[in-house]
């Protein structure tokens, strides 16, 4: 069943000013319950733009987003309840923090939602561990926690309202390699786990590939694919036509298919790479 | 909803206006706003009103954005308007116990309502089409003076040149911080006053400290590049008078005079 379908939305910056700018033309597509999409373009795409549309902090031009069926801007004065079930981590979402403690800024969404306290203190305690963050941070202040750390308590902040759907807009940015690969397996575990929606937004395809199961290809404000992994990286011409490489490692792959090497090329780890290498070598 | 605020805004363009020295419009910007407030009479009022009019025309920019800086203070003019209608003297028009309108009120309605609004447009006109850096260089030129006094001028100018540039970064901070809590489910438009006031808590506080955080980086850049204030500082582009401004002057010179005849010959309506 689709749990978001957009159709035909069109977004346009200050409209009827000297400033009028396009970020989203004609957009339509359809987000399966229990999908992990990514959406990748280069900045001014419109991706950051697009996520906005889907939790209603911005309004289209033009165009409606559906969400379990129902039009999001149907009845203006319930879009809270549209962002209660879609959850939205903004780019460096660790400036939004403003509480005294962790705990009570990552219970400061499940408090507007209305939760009881015991709800709430469950909601808090299972989002920080899905975050991965220490117990013991809980109750330090935000501001004395480390940069990474912020951040990990940013995303529990929106986790603990346990969205059906949850956007990411690029969590990554900033991290270094490390922060970067452990947060983004945990991201994907969070799905395992909960079998909910998630869509990420990034710019950095090795990202996206590593743990995406369907990807949204986003140029100057226009959909060009929306597809699975495996298929949108064999159209990797078109994709170097809108300045964006599929990974190096998938690249290499297919060289080597093309070369007359008999291997699997829908590959797009090193780690998987290497598997896959020593299975042919050893046939 | 932060984004609709024109007060203050550059408009980028080349308009006769847009080329004019800033000296020379902040100049004259003071000498309009002394003279239309001098302006007695309805021949000097019309000039005045004319005049702005025609300078507004010259800058080439859509009307409809001085409209949005007038909507700001619609209120304030409409209440000043219509509390000016009831207090003056001479001939009554029309009465109801206390409350007496007269000719004195009418016309003292009338020259507050379009003071307050050519005040209004002409000083749009200058940060529209004043780029701030241009402003605060002509202001750091006009102060000057004032450094015989001890009087930190340069350090000031580049307090306001750094205010005004960072006023639409802290907007757009604002608007992001602002959405960011909302789809966390922030209420900010409805419930009592107190409720509107605690609820503006979240936004504040990362507001503040994100502030804070950009002055600082700012400080230590400055440092790096080894800032040291204003002594022996060249520009990169330098303010010049040129012939538009010496034409623009001697206009409104003549405008002045105008106003001053018209003034001594021609009795005053107002105060």
């Amino acid at each position: 069943m689709s749990i978001i379908k957009v159709e035909k939305l069109t977004l346009v910056y200050g409209q009827g000013t000297s400033f009028e700018k396009t970020a989203l033309n004609d957009v339509s597509f359809e987000i399966q319950s229990g999908d992990f999409v990514g959406v990748i373009g280069h900045t001014g795409s419109g991706k950051s733009t697009l996520v906005q549309l889907l939790n209603g902090l911005l309004k289209p031009t033009d165009g409606k987003v559906f969400l379990d069926g129902k039009d999001i801007w149907a009845n203006p004065k319930k879009i809270r309840n549209v962002r209660f079930k879609v959850g939205m981590v903004f780019q460096y979402p660790e400036y939004q923090l403003f509480e005294e403690t962790v705990y009570k800024d990552i219970a400061f969404g499940p408090k507007n939602m209305g939760m009881t306290e015991e709800e709430t203190d469950q909601k808090v305690r299972s989002a920080a561990e899905f975050a991965g963050l220490q117990s013991d941070h809980l109750y330090k202040s935000p501001f004395d926690l480390s940069g990474g750390e912020k951040r990990r308590a940013a995303i529990a902040g929106v986790i603990a309202m346990d969205p059906d759907v949850l956007i990411l807009d690029e969590p990554t940015a900033g991290l270094d390699p490390l922060g970067r690969d452990v947060l983004l397996s945990q991201i994907r575990n969070y799905h395992n786990m909960r079998k909910n929606t998630i869509v990420l937004v990034s710019h950095s395809m090795e990202d996206v590939a590593r743990i995406c199961d369907k990807i949204l290809v986003m140029d100057h404000g226009n959909k060009k694919m929306f597809d699975t992994t495996e298929n949108v990286f064999l159209r990797a011409e078109e994709l170097e036509s809108i300045g964006l490489r599929i990974p190096q490692i998938t690249k290499i792959m297919h060289m080597l298919k093309q070369n007359g090497v008999n291997i699997n090329a829908n590959i797009f780890t090193v780690e998987q790479a290497f598997n896959e290498i020593i299975n042919y070598l050893g046939t | 909803m932060v984004r609709n605020i024109t007060l203050g805004q550059f408009i980028p363009g080349h308009s006769v206006i847009h080329r004019l020295d800033a000296r020379t419009k902040i100049l004259l910007l003071i000498a309009y706003i002394v003279f239309i407030f001098c302006a007695a009479n309805y021949i000097s009022l019309l000039m005045m009103t004319a005049v702005s009019l025609a300078v507004v025309l010259a800058t080439k920019i859509k009307f409809r954005l001085y409209l949005k800086s007038l909507k700001v203070i619609l209120l304030v003019v409409l209440l000043t308007g219509i509390l000016n209608i009831f207090n003056g003297s001479g001939r009554i028009l029309w009465e109801l116990g206390l409350i007496k309108i007269t000719e004195g009120g009418i016309n003292n309605a009338i020259f507050v309502t379009v003071r307050i609004a050519v005040l209004v447009l002409i000083s749009s006109v200058l940060t529209f089409t004043t780029s701030p850096s241009d402003l605060t260089d002509a202001l750091e030129k006009i102060l000057k003076p004032l450094s015989i006094f001890h009087i930190k001028v340069h350090e000031i100018a580049m307090m306001m040149t750094i205010a005004l540039r960072f006023i639409p970064v802290l907007l757009e901070e604002t608007d992001k911080i602002m959405n960011a809590q909302k789809a966390r489910g922030a209420d900010l438009e409805s419930g009592n006053i107190f409720y509107r006031i605690k609820a503006l808590i979240p936004i504040l506080i990362p507001l503040f400290v994100s502030a804070f955080r950009r002055a600082n980086d700012l400080a230590t850049a400055m440092e790096c590049r080894c800032y040291n204030g204003g002594v022996n500082r060249t520009r990169m582009k330098v303010l010049c008078f040129s012939g538009l401004d010496l034409f623009g002057l001697i206009f409104s010179m003549i405008i002045f005079v105008g106003v001053i005849v018209s003034n001594l010959c021609i009795p005053a309506v107002v105060r």
